[in-house]
């Protein structure tokens, strides 16, 4: 007994020295730095005095409309992308699982492809594909008459959110897919054979049925979702864009880091971020487990004996 | 299964199947824009009839890239293969060894350990980026491999999908007979139960694969040095010159095509992988 007690010591050690390395140490650091406001002294020969400055960097950062703007604009970016991602890539994977589908292979590696494409480069592609002198598309919309700037105000939103679905649709479709596959088909056709249509098998048997794959996308797309960063550090780096370089709170932190040199209110805008992950995880989880959460469990414990 | 006996099923198969190949040609257009943007020059490309193969100058294009500043992009190129294999290599080992472990024995405190590692996924890892840049320059390793490679070794997602790759693949009778013959728990790990979970291990390795080839927050917060860039970065430098050069344009388009290649041959190749993978996170 003794013997495998060490032995999964010796197993777990690795992973959880590196865990403790480059998890658990920067998240405590981030909260430290967070605490402290670095002074320069003098003209600045004398190198940076941390001072000890208690939650001021938190009330900076709350107290700094740039900052706030960029919670605004990520809320804009879940209340568009989310509802679209989910639709589409459960629409989609319903669509694959009806009956009437064909080439089912085929269409699940073509619609998860561009998720293979790293996300700097997609969304390289999109800007060029959404620049006026290089896109073809740009081009074919003027010709029927449509003018959309991608790059403006109201456009800059909707092309990031393109850029997004882009990525992730197929990789959620394939997710729902495989969830769907694995429901037992006599109760769709003891539906079937009860007179229930096909709308009628999806809606009411086939999306309670994978509750938990949802529930986990669901998750994981929020806790992405306020990560956002790469896309529209391509579009602010376009000319003429609207994306500022503190256009959501990750690229804020990151400006405040290595324009400024703030570590401390970056640190603080870091910490906010994480808060409000976890909150939102935490909320996503009750929302979708109450119901779902039992049938879930006992579903695991299945496959898991 | 549904019998097809009316006109109106013909029509719902053509509506359905019509959906999904619409839906195919707004993933797969831009990668066509990219196969024969890449063929064309700057001129070419300004001009904006990119889906054509008209002015065909793929080799030109080619040759740009491996000339440009004395081939740095296939440095990249070394760069992003030596920071994704040599990181997904040891991420895959250090998963497996712990999900294993997890998966085959018993000790105090497993399951909130456990309950460690699954909160760990839910870190938005950006938030840890500057955090993780300080204390990398207070060890005195920013601007080097190490600072890529290291954050990456961690997945705690890896661990989980090792864990229930673990309980499908190794039969427990498989370790005992083991222990009868008197092999050692770290020996059986090595011998049989890393054997046995190969397919959840290059699962694994897929995965943190793609995640480290498309890394691009962590090498730009910690490199400065062009020579230690990833592909991404490097793209992404070359871009950002492009609006006041747009002989970058071609550049930045033909290294973007090469860079995604061995990408869409691992997915379209390793296809019982991925989607394994990404069922073991959903359905169970």
């Amino acid at each position: 007994m003794k013997a495998r007690t060490r032995a999964a010591a010796t197993l777990l050690t690795p992973f959880f020295l590196l865990f403790t390395t480059v998890m658990v140490v920067p998240i405590g650091y981030a909260v430290w730095l967070s605490l402290f406001t670095e002074k320069q002294s003098g003209l600045g020969f004398g190198g940076a005095e941390t001072v000890f400055s208690g939650l001021d960097n938190y009330t900076a950062a709350l107290g700094d409309r740039a900052f706030l703007e960029g919670f605004g604009v990520l809320l804009g970016y879940c209340l568009l992308y989310i509802p679209l991602l989910l639709a589409g890539a459960l629409g989609l994977a319903l669509l694959l699982d009806s009956a009437l589908a064909r080439a089912r292979r085929f269409f699940q590696l073509a619609l998860f492809l561009p998720h293979a494409v790293p996300g700097i480069i997609a969304a390289l592609i999109w800007v060029y594909l959404y620049t006026p002198q290089l896109s073809p598309v740009v081009q074919a919309m003027e010709a029927g008459g449509i003018g959309f700037d991608f790059f403006s105000p109201e456009g800059a939103l909707p092309s990031i959110v393109n850029i997004a679905l882009w990525e992730w649709l197929g990789y959620n479709l394939v997710i729902f897919y495989a969830a769907l596959q694995a429901i037992d088909r006599s109760v769709l056709e003891a539906a079937t054979v009860d007179g229930a249509g096909s709308w009628r098998v999806a809606f009411s048997i086939k999306l309670p049925l994978i509750r938990s794959s949802l529930a986990m996308v669901a998750l994981f797309t929020v806790i992405g979702s306020l990560q956002l960063f790469t896309e529209p550090l391509i579009l602010n780096k376009g000319t003429g864009s609207a994306v500022t370089s503190t256009w959501t709170p990750n690229m804020y932190a990151y400006t405040a880091a290595f324009d400024r040199n703030d570590y401390g209110l970056a640190a603080a805008a870091s910490v906010l971020l994480a808060l409000t992950a976890a909150l939102l995880s935490f909320a996503v989880t009750r929302l979708t487990g109450r119901r779902g959460g039992r049938r879930g469990t006992g579903r695991r414990k299945e496959k898991a004996a | 299964m549904s019998k097809p006996r009316t006109p109106s099923v013909w029509l719902s198969k053509a509506a359905v199947n019509g959906a999904l190949v619409l839906a195919v040609v707004y993933m797969l257009f831009p990668l066509v824009w990219l196969l024969t943007a890449a063929t064309k020059d700057a001129g070419g490309l300004l001009a904006g009839n990119a889906f054509s193969f008209e002015g065909f100058d793929l080799g030109g294009n080619l040759s740009r890239l491996a000339e440009y500043n004395d081939g740095i992009y296939f440095h990249w190129y070394l760069n992003s293969l030596l920071y994704a294999g040599v990181g997904a290599l040891a991420c895959s080992l250090v998963s497996v060894a712990a999900g294993y472990a997890f998966d085959k024995y018993d000790f105090p405190g497993k399951e909130k350990l456990f309950g460690v590692v699954l909160l760990g996924v839910l870190v938005p890892t950006t938030a840890l980026a500057l955090p993780m840049y300080l204390l990398a320059s207070e060890a005195g390793i920013v601007n080097t491999y190490w600072a890529v490679i290291l954050p990456v070794l961690v997945n705690p997602f890896g661990v989980y999908l090792a864990r229930v790759f673990s309980a499908g693949y190794i039969p427990d009778e498989a370790l005992e007979a083991a222990r009868i013959d008197g092999a050692g728990e770290l020996r059986t790990f090595w011998s049989i139960g890393l054997r046995m979970v190969m397919p959840g291990f290059v699962t694994v390795f897929l995965f943190q694969f793609t995640a480290i080839w498309n890394n691009f927050f962590l090498p730009l917060v910690m490199l400065s040095d062009q020579k230690l860039f990833p592909l991404s970065l490097g793209l992404y430098s070359w871009n950002s010159n492009a609006h006041a050069e747009p002989d970058f344009y071609p550049l930045v388009v033909t290294g973007s095509l090469l860079a995604v290649v061995p990408l869409v041959v691992a997915f379209v190749s390793l296809q019982r992988h991925w989607k394994a993978g990404l069922t073991a996170g959903s359905v169970k």
